[in-house]
């Protein structure tokens, strides 16, 4: 049981049917029209010599993906005699199991790609002669 | 499914989730623009890394979520290996690990997709069904695809083209079959075994296209697959009607479009080139230049070049990376720069296996950003350079590209070191380089060429000009 439900608002509808009212569609295709053009404006000016961090910051950012495969992972019951016995009744599990490996695999893509991104930029310096200089 | 408990949903979001995810948005977007200058870059990322924890901690109070064992193991091992990654992967080795991330974001996408045909495929709207479709297919291409580029970086796999007779017909047979089975799950939501066919050909496809592209196209490939790992995650974000998703994946897929955009014209090549073309396998006629003998230096005499130079230009390939020889580089640049020569490193766009690989390894070895110059920026200055001095590089310095039109590189903008008053060729033997391809440039009366692992010769180099 969910220890944190009694924040959350009632219903427990699967996520995929907020996707099909036709209001929430549009809008959703305003969000990605407007975000590409805000992309491409932004990241165009970024300059070659930091374009490694910048793979690696929209990778981590991209990492997001994983607000899904959370809410996959949580939402349904595993259980292994279930799984094991197959058919319709092992979906859910199948489910949670798919869920798990995305939890895992979008964790490491956030935590490796801030953790490397952080190291490199830490690198780029401008000030290294002068340091050099006061020694 | 009950339609009343589907307006409820629809009617009554989690105001305070929803608001999360608009302020993490935000942050991820003012994270990238601070990108656009180092001095700022690091501010800005944490920012991002605040959004992303908010919009993650947010998450764990989703109406969705009952269970909690997996998501806390998926967390807590995801974390460490990701910790681990970040503290141990070396800089040589980072377009492997981006590789490797760009199918570890794919993949996520891609079982996020599957898990949800599983339970919802009789309920989903045509236009979600079409977005997973899409999410799907885009996921599970470009893991196998990162998987296969990844390979080839590390060594794992040989870094030539994999090419035989009838490739391209099979790959589009692939193709038109997995666009096959992704029509018919579109009007048959129930067809799983379509379904699951059009994710083994997914698999399959990415394979396929990425086998026959050789080493020294790699960071287009990155870049490309860095789009498609983007769209793949903006597309879960249609199917699961969660605005973060989209926009977070539009941003990484539009980086990595404009990224393989730069990645071509610094090859002068487009992408169906890259993708189709087989880059390497077939040997090329020459230019009229690349006859002659090359002149060897001794380490003495270029040491004395260098030391009484009044301005050198470094111009690395990635041979330098393979030496690892960035701290030499930088060390013979400061004995250089304590006799009062002007030191400049002139970096190519493709110079490395990612875009941006040359700068990050530099900044490693302490060179200070100031030093780092565009290709564009320091071809001007070259016919005013003293000595240029080629590490590990050919291509990106070949001047076939400019001279002779029947070069297979023809049109590919190089950095001049021709222009120079003298070049110096730091070279492990004197085979061709990545590409096959002959350099006039080793020919020319103004280049001499100093054998050796760069390593060792820049140390030794370094030595001498103290010495001199």
């Amino acid at each position: 049981m969910n220890p944190l439900l009694f924040f959350a608002l009632e219903g427990a509808q699967p996520a995929a049917a907020e996707a099909m009212d036709p209001m929430v569609l549009i809008a959703a295709l305003y969000v990605f029209a407007l975000a590409a053009f805000l992309g491409y404006q932004v990241i165009s000016r970024v300059p070659p010599l930091l374009h490694t961090p910048l793979m690696s910051a929209t990778n981590a950012i991209s990492g997001i993906s994983l607000v899904g495969s959370l809410v996959i992972a949580g939402a349904y019951e595993f259980n292994s005699h279930k799984l094991l016995a197959g058919g319709m009744d092992a979906h859910a599990s199948w489910a949670t199991l798919m869920g798990f490996v995305a939890v895992f695999t979008a964790t490491v893509n956030v935590v490796s790609g801030f953790g490397l991104t952080d190291r490199m930029l830490r690198m780029f310096r401008k000030d290294i002669k002068k340091k050099e200089a006061a020694k | 499914m009950d339609t009343q408990a589907i307006q409820h949903v629809v009617q009554s979001p989690n105001y305070i989730l929803e608001f999360t995810y608009l302020i993490a948005s935000i942050l991820f977007i003012w994270g990238l623009k601070s990108l656009s200058h180092p001095d700022t870059a690091r501010q800005g990322m944490h920012l991002a890394e605040a959004g992303m924890a908010a919009a993650i901690l947010g998450t764990l109070f989703h109406h969705d979520i009952h269970f909690f064992g997996w998501i806390i193991a998926g967390l807590i091992l995801g974390s460490l290996v990701g910790a681990a990654f970040a503290i141990w992967v070396p800089m040589t080795a980072m377009p492997q690990r981006t590789a490797l991330s760009h199918a570890f974001g794919a993949v996520a996408a891609a079982l996020v997709g599957i898990a949800e045909f599983t339970m919802h495929a009789g309920t989903m709207s045509m236009f979600t069904r079409s977005a997973l479709g899409l999410e799907v297919m885009l996921g599970t291409l470009t893991t196998t695809g990162s998987l296969i580029a990844c390979g080839k970086l590390q060594g794992f796999i040989r870094g030539t083209p994999v090419q035989f007779k009838g490739q391209q017909f099979l790959n589009l047979l692939i193709f038109v079959g997995m666009i096959g089975c992704f029509g018919h799950v579109l009007y048959d939501p129930l067809a799983t075994g379509y379904f699951y066919g059009m994710v083994a050909l997914g698999f399959l496809f990415g394979v396929m296209l990425v086998i026959p592209i050789g080493s020294a196209d790699m960071p287009v490939v990155m870049s490309l697959l860095n789009s498609y790992a983007g769209l793949s995650s903006a597309a879960t974000g249609f199917v699961l009607g969660n605005n973060i998703l989209i926009i977070a994946g539009t941003l990484d897929g539009f980086s990595g479009f404009i990224l393989s955009i730069l990645m071509c014209k610094a090859m002068n090549r487009s992408i169906t080139n890259v993708l189709f073309g087989g880059f390497g396998s077939v040997q090329h006629e020459a230019g009229p230049g690349a006859q002659g003998e090359m002149r060897e230096i001794s380490l003495e005499d270029a040491a004395v070049r260098l030391a009484y130079a009044g301005k050198v230009v470094f111009v690395p390939g990635y041979g330098l990376a393979t030496a690892q020889a960035q701290h030499a580089v930088r060390d013979l640049a400061n004995a250089l720069e304590a006799r009062g020569v002007t030191v400049k490193y002139g970096i190519h766009p493709v110079a490395g296996r990612m875009p941006g690989h040359m700068n990050v390894l530099l900044a490693e070895a302490n060179v200070p950003y100031g030093d780092l110059y565009e290709m564009e920026t320091i071809n001007p200055e070259l016919d005013s350079t003293d000595v240029a001095v080629v590490v590990g590089a050919n291509d990106v310095v070949n001047p076939d590209a400019r001279d002779n039109p029947n070069s297979p590189i023809a049109g590919m903008p190089i950095i001049e070191v021709d222009k120079a008053k003298t070049v110096i060729v730091l070279k492990r033997g004197q085979g061709r380089g990545f590409s096959g391809l002959e350099n006039p440039l080793f020919f020319k009366q103004n280049t001499s060429m100093l054998y050796g692992d760069a390593k060792n010769t820049l140390s030794q180099l370094a030595q001498e000009v103290k010495n001199v």
